[in-house]
């Protein structure tokens, strides 16, 4: 009869060394809401489980060089409710929460969106907008890195086997900065995304955008990172001209499969149109 | 049998919303579902499934999961008796018992994925779930075939090469996945379209859509040393389940004894069987009790679905609107065993106009699908988003207001059905006024909005029911029903009971009995509880009145005639006694002297239900860039007849438009090439959640009670899903400035419309 042994060290240092001892068998939990759902379809059979919540900064929210830290495994509820993160990246906090229902809110969180590696994941999109950045930690000790760079396709990440994902670093806001996040499901909630789009810009003194970056979801193997629709925006006031120069970037990096989720075609389309709804937004919160 | 004793005046407990009995135990999470019953030594059960979508069974080798430690038993189709054969009444429908087996166990060829190939029962989940592995199936796949129209090409993969088209003459002269064949009509329909001075024609389709049932299916069975067995499970009727487990492992009826659970939702889908002869097949050969849970993947693989349905509609109409001829040709999916509903779309289809001429066709038509199983009123629904959507094109074309040209057309008493009926105490006309009358018909569409309106019928049935009254020694009342309580009945039940009985509601308690506690019943299905088994309550109070009369009479020695029986209490009238009134309490408190425990029984086969009109009204928008639909205003009509707990009816006519809803917009059963199920889950199975509609407003018709009802009633769970799919699409289609003709319509197919 096969079990599942349940570890929940309380070190990084322990953990990585769980990770290691493990030999490719154990799996990392933060929430667990993507985990025990295909542990119990059968999707993923891990010997060990490697609950991370127990180590100290996994949870929670810090301040830190004009930025912030949000712990990898810092619940969507806890995102949601911490005023000044609101205020400063409203974009992401909107794509955590999106994740799940109210319940599923309560263990949500960015690390694990980020590393269950859905190319569909809401909070990816938010997060490679603003810019985000991966403290990771392993035997060879602690390394940075951007976030469109963690997923290498479905189910995949370039983490290596024995490191973890300790929290996100999100840059310091300039003044006039804000981001948002939309995703097109055919319902209300408790749905996933057949395209999801965050926009992250910032706006000088007169109303002209001199930083933008823009990200889909749901479009290729993982969530992108589409520098020419950042840079379509860069020296406008996002008119029309700009918009539609952005859209064409858009449509031109969505490489997306037809599923039961929509086709691709359909979903090209939907990432132009919300790309340019959300960097509306993103602009009007700007100015705000 | 009932008949005119209408109770219309000075009812003081029907009519009232009291608060359910069953809710508490609900919202606490104290009620006892299906899969939270429990016994020592039982054993997890699991099902091994087919991989393939269309496969013969070379062989299943169980010897490797039999020596797993913790493995008690494992049964294949071997198991079962192949005597199995005959039908059972199964809600709406009958069933062919040998394909209820093939189903619950396959039988030489697996016909879909998730076929139950052999189960197992094991002293642990993990074992069971270890030894399913251990199970070798060697398959010969065989080429599968989904959808209706290519399951009917002559070149098929053919699934049963024993199944002959019925209803064709002569005999066809090779097998084929038509099951069936129905005709229906009456006039001269050609006759009709050469005179018409309108045409309108269109062809539709709809997908196959699940339930939904929030609760999987489940069941606990124990086989006892003497072969008198139990079974624990949530169904739709206990008594259907007995008789099908006793059909499939050849046993006398009363050898079985089934404890129905609460049930969580059914909507038709729980009418038939799936684990419970495999679980007690399983008990019998190793002696423990085996619970067997489905997951919800199991249910949307392996769970009845209703028909996805290929249809042609062509309308004769003259000048001013008076619809003279129709004909429609119906091709359902019936899944992989004969016995989709098409016979009842075509019954259905045209029930709420006055059309002389009609030419209706249907075809039953396997494919490799699960077997479909009901869903409330079955075929009805896809039959009409077919009528209704040609209707709207004939109002277009005739600019003419959809409720004024449906009032023009409506059935009305005396009309003849297509099948052979007289419409009776029918009110959809008084149920189309209300909607034109209602605030919602009279406020103009919101700017970007369009506004769709559809009509919609269901017989509603009686049958076979028991139910029994049992006065206690404190004065109150314990009602026994003999139908789980899907939607509510419970409290109906109390509620004519107490009316009857002139108790307030909070004396009256109900509750469901087993198989081996009340006399035989139907099944909870076509809408006929609060009907049929509300008229043997009522009958069995009314027993108990009389009785209660004739105990008071003997007290006071006086002729029963001098008694009467008001609010609970009985008085004498004959002005020579001089005696005190006598309460139920008191009565009850001494009934040793006056004959004994004072309880009633009466089964009966109720007679006389009346059918019921719908008529709903939606408004939506359409996100033009997205094809996203919202739903903002909707209203539904309905004629009840008379509501017994109107919240209970209301929330009826709610459900059925939600499930209605969600079936136009995005519900689907959606296969890949090699013919497997691709959105096994409520994730990518889109029902409607709650924050995707608006509140639904009811109109509740009551000027046109049923007679033949001791209060009134009439059927009304299955109505309110069958106008939903028009009427959404009907506003679908006048903002897309075309007919929608594709269900569902989600959004990257509205918006691919949108852009021609």
């Amino acid at each position: 009869m096969s079990g599942v042994d349940y570890l929940a060290p309380a070190s990084v240092a322990d953990a990585v060394s769980a990770l290691r001892a493990s030999a490719g068998s154990a799996r990392l939990m933060a929430g667990g809401t993507d985990l025990l759902v295909q542990m119990r379809g059968g999707r993923a059979k891990p010997e060990v489980v490697i609950d991370l919540k127990r180590i100290p900064g996994l949870m929670g929210i810090r301040g830190e060089g004009g930025g912030f830290v949000i712990g990898a495994a810092t619940s969507g509820a806890a995102l949601g409710e911490h005023e000044a993160l609101k205020a400063a990246w409203p974009g992401v906090i909107e794509a955590a929460n999106l994740i799940g229902s109210t319940q599923v809110q309560g263990r949500a969180s960015l690390g694990g969106n980020l590393c269950n590696a859905s190319p569909a994941a809401d909070g990816v999109p938010a997060l490679i907008a603003a810019g985000a950045v991966c403290i990771i930690e392993g035997p060879a000790g602690a390394r940075e890195v951007q976030v469109e760079k963690v997923q290498a396709g479905p189910g995949k990440t370039t983490l290596a086997a024995d490191e973890i994902l300790l929290a996100f670093r999100l840059p310091p806001r300039p003044a006039r900065s804000s981001d948002a996040y939309l995703r097109l499901i055919p319902r209300t909630e408790m749905d996933i995304a057949v395209v999801g789009v965050g926009v992250s810009l910032t706006l000088d003194a007169g109303g002209v955008c001199n930083a933008a970056r823009v990200s889909v979801g749901a479009v290729a193997p993982t969530c992108l990172l589409v520098e020419a629709a950042g840079v379509a925006l860069v020296g406008t006031t996002l008119d029309d001209a700009a918009l539609a120069k952005m859209e064409a970037a858009v449509s031109a990096a969505c490489r997306p499969i037809s599923d039961k989720r929509g086709t691709a075609e359909y979903r090209t389309k939907v990432a132009c149109v919300l790309a340019r709804r959300a960097a509306l937004i993103a602009k009007d919160r700007a100015n705000a | 049998m009932s008949d005119g004793n209408q109770g219309g005046v000075n009812l003081k407990v029907v009519g009232q919303r009291p608060i359910r009995p069953d809710g508490v135990d609900k919202v606490t999470g104290r009620a006892q579902f299906g899969a939270d019953f429990h016994l020592p030594g039982m054993l997890t059960g699991r099902i091994k499934r087919s991989p393939h979508a269309h496969a013969r069974v070379v062989s299943i080798d169980t010897r490797a999961a039999e020596k797993l430690p913790g493995v008690k038993a494992i049964v294949t189709s071997a198991d079962f008796d192949a005597g199995a054969a005959g039908e059972v009444e199964a809600g709406e429908s009958h069933a062919a018992m040998k394909e209820v087996a093939a189903n619950c166990l396959a039988h030489g060829k697996v016909l879909y994925q998730g076929h139950a190939v052999a189960a197992v029962a094991a002293t642990q989940p993990e074992i069971a779930a270890e030894a399913l592995d251990l199970i070798e199936v060697t398959y010969e796949v065989l080429p599968h075939v989904i959808d209706v129209e290519a399951a009917m090409a002559a070149d098929a993969p053919v699934l049963h090469d024993d199944m002959y088209t019925k209803g064709v003459t002569p005999k066809p002269g090779k097998a084929s996945n038509v099951a069936a064949k129905h005709v229906m009509g009456r006039g001269d329909v050609a006759a009709a379209f050469k005179a018409a001075g309108v045409i309108v024609e269109g062809s539709y389709e709809t997908a196959a859509v699940h339930q939904g049932y929030i609760e999987p299916h489940a069941c606990v069975a124990s086989w006892g040393a003497d072969g008198q067995s139990t079974i624990w499970c949530s169904s739709q009727g206990q008594f259907l389940v007995r008789a099908m487990v006793a059909k499939i492992l050849n046993m006398p009826l009363s050898d079985i004894k089934v404890i129905p659970a609460e049930i969580g939702g059914g909507f038709g889908g729980k009418t038939t069987v799936y684990l419970e002869p495999v679980a007690l097949a399983l008990s019998r050969k190793c002696g423990r009790p085996v619970k067997i849970v489905m997951s919800r993947e199991e249910v949307f693989l392996a769970s009845g679905p209703t028909s996805g349905a290929v249809m042609d509609v062509r309308l004769a109409a003259t000048k001013d609107g008076k619809i003279t001829g129709a004909e429609m040709t119906l091709k359902y999916q019936a899944g992989a065993f004969q016995g989709s509903p098409v016979n009842l779309g075509l019954m259905t289809a045209f029930a709420c106009y006055d059309v002389e001429s009609l030419a209706l066709t249907g075809y039953d038509v396997v494919s490799n699908r699960p077997k479909v199983a009901a869903y409330r009123a079955p075929g009805a629904p896809m039959a009409a988003f077919a009528v209704e959507s040609a209707i709207d094109d004939l109002a277009l074309k005739l600019g003419m207001d959809p409720i004024d040209l449906r009032l023009l057309n409506a059935v009305r008493d005396g009309a003849k059905t297509v099948y052979g009926a007289t419409v009776r105490c029918c009110a959809l006309v008084e149920t189309l006024e209300a909607i034109k009358a209602s605030p919602h018909y009279q406020t103009p569409v919101g700017k970007g909005q369009a506004r769709g309106v559809a009509a919609g019928f269901w017989f509603n049935v009686g049958g076979e029911s028991s139910a029994a009254v049992h006065v206690d020694e404190d004065g109150g009342v314990t009602v026994v029903s003999s139908n789980p309580d899907i939607g509510g009945s419970r409290a109906s039940m109390a509620m004519m009971a107490a009316e009857r009985l002139g108790l307030p509601i909070e004396r009256v308690r109900c509750t469901v009995a087993d198989t081996t506690s009340i006399g035989y019943s139907g099944s909870t299905g076509g809408s006929r509880v609060t009907f049929a088994t509300g008229m043997a309550v009522v009958e069995a109070a009314q027993k108990i009145v009389a009785d209660l009369k004739r105990r008071a009479a003997q007290t006071w020695e006086c002729d029963i005639a001098m008694v009467e029986w008001k609010d609970g209490v009985a008085t004498c009238i004959d002005p020579a006694k001089d005696v005190k009134p006598l309460s139920m309490k008191a009565i009850a408190g001494k009934s040793a002297k006056t004959g004994g425990p004072i309880a009633a029984e009466v089964s009966l086969n109720a007679q006389g239900a009346a059918a019921g009109f719908g008529v709903h009204v939606c408004d939506l928008e359409i996100d033009p860039e997205t094809g996203r639909t919202t739903v903002v205003r909707y209203t539904a009509a309905q004629d009840v007849g008379r509501a017994i707990h109107p919240a209970y009816v209301e929330g009826q006519l709610q459900g059925g438009a939600a499930q209605g809803i969600g079936w136009a917009l995005n519900e689907e059963y959606v296969y890949g090439k090699s013919g497997l199920l691709e959105n096994a889950s409520f994730l990518d199975y889109r029902m409607p959640v709650a924050s995707d509609l608006p509140m639904i407003d009811t109109i509740l018709i009551e000027t046109k009670p049923n007679p033949r009802h001791p209060f009134g009633a009439k059927g009304v769970g299955e109505v309110p899903i069958v106008p939903p799919l028009a009427a959404v699409s009907n506003a679908v289609s006048r903002i897309v400035g075309r007919r929608m003709t594709s269900l569902p319509m989600s959004p990257a197919k509205v918006l691919a419309e949108m852009a021609k």
